[in-house]
């Protein structure tokens, strides 16, 4: 296959969002996606200093029409435009599309942008389904809701593995220490383990907290070229590889918990960007629903196939701790913006700007998405 | 299982011209999945190509109806009103002794005897004059 090699040609110059905690208490009927991704547009343009003329490709996420949204933030005249369904794994898909853009000349400066009035509309994840869709023939036995996929191959790898119900609670009580560190994240308040034990059942074997906030909000993040980023006022994050990899079948659900996507990917990842699992400072691992934070350690080899509900205990994924991991509160804490608040997350760790819950020494940073497309990046300073 | 159709509230697939021939089956008690006629191939849900060959000319084949659990769910949260009344309900991903993945659920066991891989064999339940739908019971 011939390739050209995408490593550390494009950088990640601008982020900006709205502030989730502050959204998440004032519901607001009238509040449009594009609203909120025009917010973070804004921010985002103002954090990286970049005239808003450069930009010359716009990857619209969730909000309904690209053509809308180009009139709103007034981007007439772009080379590379269109719109992404409103699911979390578009969120590294479009991030994998601006680097494809960029360092084939098909744009140099690309906004992806995300606008989400989930909240406020009452937009819900189950109990929705077109009668003449293939997710008929699972509503007929009650089944619905991305959650109770994630549950099903948590079931299994429990089963498989040994893994005991109360390991998960790793994963949702780091979210909530590090939300606690987060002024922009939903919930600020520390969970014990007793708490996360007593939380009911929404599709056993997952409970309340496993579970991501939805929410409104808005982020977006400008991508250009590394001559470019040089030029701009904050320091640039590379892109030091960015690689997607599909597990498609009728079912959310896959055998191997997406174990060979991920495996395909980090192949591929870690070979660009010529890092190891182990030079990796810090993980954003997408959480709809925290189990696929164990299914991405064992993905992407932070630790053995079948061994992620031990290695993450004791500490191992907090700030200060082997592989500090949602540094942010990921989607359980921080808010559920679908993979767009975790990615800049990363960036603002790569800059040395994450305040309390600061990284220290942070310089390879990796994100990814486990779902039906999966999807990683590895950025660094 | 006889119940009174006229009761049935929980949702169903409409009948189509595609999957009209599963539907007719269930009637008979026979668990029926398309098999293509160039490859052998099984699948399900229904749909109108072969995903191995994308040949269109298929059969309609009863299958063994067993299979095993490959994984399982119980509902807490209410999503459908059709299901209220049920909750905590079970949701169950079997694998077919065919390969073949079908979202289903478990009866005539406690949700708390489950276990991955369990051996099951389907039965049905009439939901309409035209439709019945499928469980499994342990094997």
């Amino acid at each position: 296959m011939a390739e050209i090699n995408i490593r550390d040609k494009t950088a990640i110059v601008g982020i900006g969002s709205t502030n989730f905690g502050a959204m998440y208490r004032d519901l607001d009927k009238e509040r449009t996606s594009y609203e909120l991704a025009a917010d973070a547009l804004k921010a985002a343009i103002d954090d990286s200093g970049i005239d808003k003329n450069d930009i010359d490709g716009l990857l619209c996420v969730r909000t309904p029409s690209y053509a809308r949204m180009a009139d709103v933030v007034g981007l007439h005249h772009l080379r590379l435009v269109n719109q992404l369904e409103g699911s979390g794994r578009m969120a590294g898909v479009a991030l994998q599309y601006a680097v494809m853009a960029i360092v084939t000349g098909q744009a140099e400066t690309v906004a992806i942008v995300y606008g989400n009035n989930g909240r406020s509309v009452g937009d819900r994840y189950g109990g929705v389904f077109s009668p003449d869709s293939p997710a008929a023939w699972d509503a007929m036995y009650g089944m619905t809701s991305p959650g109770a996929a994630v549950a099903h191959m948590w079931r299994r790898y429990m089963y498989l593995y040994g893994a005991s119900e109360d390991s998960l609670a790793a994963a949702a009580i780091n979210n909530r220490a590090n939300g606690a560190k987060n002024p922009n994240a939903v919930f600020q308040k520390p969970i014990t383990k007793e708490e996360y034990m007593q939380a009911r059942y929404i599709a056993e074997p997952l409970r309340l907290f496993d579970y991501c906030i939805i929410n409104d909000g808005g982020v977006a993040t400008i991508v250009t070229t590394a001559e470019k980023a040089k030029t701009l006022k904050q320091p640039p994050v590379y892109i030091g590889a960015s690689y997607s990899a599909t597990d498609l079948t009728n079912y959310y659900t896959t055998h191997d918990f997406f174990f060979g996507a991920m495996q395909d990917i980090a192949g591929r990842l870690y070979k660009t960007a010529d890092v190891t699992p182990s030079e990796i400072d810090f993980a954003q691992l997408y959480d709809n629903f925290t189990p696929t934070q164990f299914f991405a350690l064992e993905g992407y080899g932070f630790c053995e196939r079948g061994t992620a509900h031990k290695w993450a205990q004791d500490g191992r994924i907090a700030l200060d701790g082997d592989l500090p991991v949602n540094t942010s509160g990921g989607h359980t804490a921080e808010s559920y913006m679908q993979g767009h608040a975790l990615t800049i997350e990363a960036v603002r760790q790569l800059r040395g700007q994450a305040g309390e819950r600061q990284v220290k020494n942070a310089k390879v940073g990796f994100y990814t998405c486990p779902a039906p497309i999966c999807n990683a990046h590895i950025l660094h300073n | 299982m006889a119940t009174d159709v006229s009761a049935y509230t929980k949702p169903l697939p409409p009948i189509t011209k595609l999957n009209a021939p599963f539907w007719e089956g269930t009637k008979k008690g026979e668990l029926r999945l398309q098999t293509c006629n160039e490859c052998g191939h099984q699948w399900y849900p229904p749909s109108t190509h072969c995903p191995n060959c994308l040949s269109r000319d298929y059969a309609w084949k009863a299958v063994s109806g067993r299979g095993k659990v490959w994984s399982w769910v119980v509902f807490h949260q209410r999503y459908f009103k059709a299901f209220e009344d049920e909750l905590p309900y079970n949701v169950t991903l079997v694998e077919l002794d065919e390969g073949v993945m079908m979202m289903s659920t478990l009866r005539g066991i406690d949700d708390k005897d489950v276990h991955c891989d369990l051996q099951v064999k389907v039965e049905f339940e009439d939901a309409t004059d035209e439709q019945s739908v499928p469980y499994f019971v342990p094997a």
